[in-house]
């Protein structure tokens, strides 16, 4: 989980889920707190669904 | 009067025998063996071989330090105003006893010393930013091109004459960066070089970039209700206080931190060690960073087995390649000796 994606595909990274911001990856401090939570928890399942996902090759997950 | 050298070869290249040799200790032998011949003649009447120090392979890598301060000691007592190592091109055992040796030497005795070894030999990754290392072939037969420029290199030192660029020098990359003038400004540089590059036309880079590699994917989880899952950051989240003293850029380390019981990282429990970006998000929230909250909620809930227990971290700010694939092995051994079946890696 990463938020310069070109980073993450430069180093060989197969399962890649983009992020919200460098200082926040998993959060915005924009948004409510119960709002902020969801957001983390819709890319947390997004990584599992990543982890669970067979690939062949370097994937980004953008949903 | 001519320098005096001291060399360091292996039980091979002095004749004792192969791999089956390769537990030899170490012995002292006047004068030149081997390859000392061939460095013989490219040092000429302005140094001169006078020991070579020989030690298996295998008995170098079981004694690092003993055989190292051994070869300090080998110095000292031959007088040596320098030391050759090598060349060991990409044998791997002998590169790194070659290039410890080298910075042992120069360490204790503060005297010039050169080896040299293959690019991608383990001992350049360890020791290039401490010895001049000229670039080798991968095997023996580079060792006509390889004699003249250690000789060379080492020449210059012990002269006192500054080494040129590495391009120049036949080196590899101490990775220093250098201030230099030009008539050209950088913009004009830097399309001259993009005008060259669409023609096909060669170029040089004024800054190399690292090699990235490639990795083979794992096969997904199969069931994610039962896995157990960890978490891994080089965002720099650790318990307040940075226990370990990670470092905010270019780290030496990682931590291991236990989290049985927590259920979210609060502001003032834990932090970020990281330099580079704005902290104050990550010090409110360490979550924002590190999701132990979801994923505590995730677990509760069934959707994955486990949150494994234990975390890792370190900072990725400036950190090199080869130091984070070095955590990265460590830290997935342990993951793998847990039975850890994935793993959510976050960074900033």
């Amino acid at each position: 989980m990463c938020t310069i994606v070109p980073i993450s595909l430069s180093i060989g990274a197969n399962r890649i889920v983009p992020t919200v911001s460098i200082p926040h990856p998993l959060g915005n401090p924009e948004l409510s707190p119960e709002a902020e939570k969801a957001l983390r928890r819709e890319l947390v399942e997004r990584a599992l669904k990543a982890l669970s996902t067979p690939v062949d090759g370097q994937t980004v997950f953008n949903k | 009067m001519a320098y005096r050298v001291i060399h360091y070869i292996n039980q091979f290249f002095a004749g004792i025998g192969g791999e089956e040799k390769a537990d030899v200790a170490p012995e002292v032998r006047e004068g030149v063996v081997g390859p000392g011949m061939a460095l013989k003649g490219a040092l000429g009447n302005e140094a001169e071989i006078v020991a070579t120090f020989i030690c298996g392979d295998n008995h170098f890598a079981n004694n690092m330090e003993a055989v190292s301060a051994q070869v300090v000691e080998a110095a000292r007592k031959y007088r040596a105003d320098a030391l050759i190592a090598g060349p060991a091109f990409n044998a791997g055992r002998y590169g790194t006893a070659c290039a410890s040796v080298c910075a042992a030497v120069k360490n204790a005795l503060d005297i010039p010393v050169v080896t040299a070894l293959y690019r991608e030999n383990p001992g350049v990754d360890l020791f290039r930013k401490e010895i001049p290392i000229v670039e080798a072939a991968d095997s023996a037969r580079g060792m006509g091109k390889a004699v003249p420029a250690l000789a060379r290199v080492l020449l210059k030192q012990l002269k006192g004459e500054a080494l040129g660029a590495p391009a120049e020098e036949g080196l590899l990359e101490k990775g220093i960066r250098q201030n230099m003038f030009y008539e050209q400004p950088g913009a004009e540089r830097a399309v001259s070089m993009l005008i060259k590059k669409l023609k096909g036309e060669p170029f040089v880079t004024e800054y190399a970039m690292p090699v990235f590699d490639r990795v083979t994917p794992r096969p997904p989880v199969a069931d994610m209700r039962t896995a157990r899952i960890a978490l891994v950051t080089s965002g720099g989240i650790v318990p307040f206080g940075n226990p370990d003293h990670i470092a905010a850029s270019s780290a030496q380390n990682f931590g291991q931190y236990d989290i049985t019981g927590v259920t979210d990282l609060l502001q003032g429990k834990y932090q970020t060690a990281h330099g580079g970006y704005d902290q104050t998000y990550a010090n409110q929230d360490p979550d924002r960073v590190l999701p132990v909250d979801v994923l505590r909620d995730l677990e509760k809930e069934g959707a994955i087995g486990s949150l494994h227990p234990v975390f890792y971290s370190t900072v990725g700010n400036g950190t090199a390649v080869a130091k984070a694939k070095s955590f990265g092995i460590e830290i997935g051994k342990r993951l793998k000796d847990a039975q850890v079946q994935a793993v959510i890696l976050t960074s900033t």
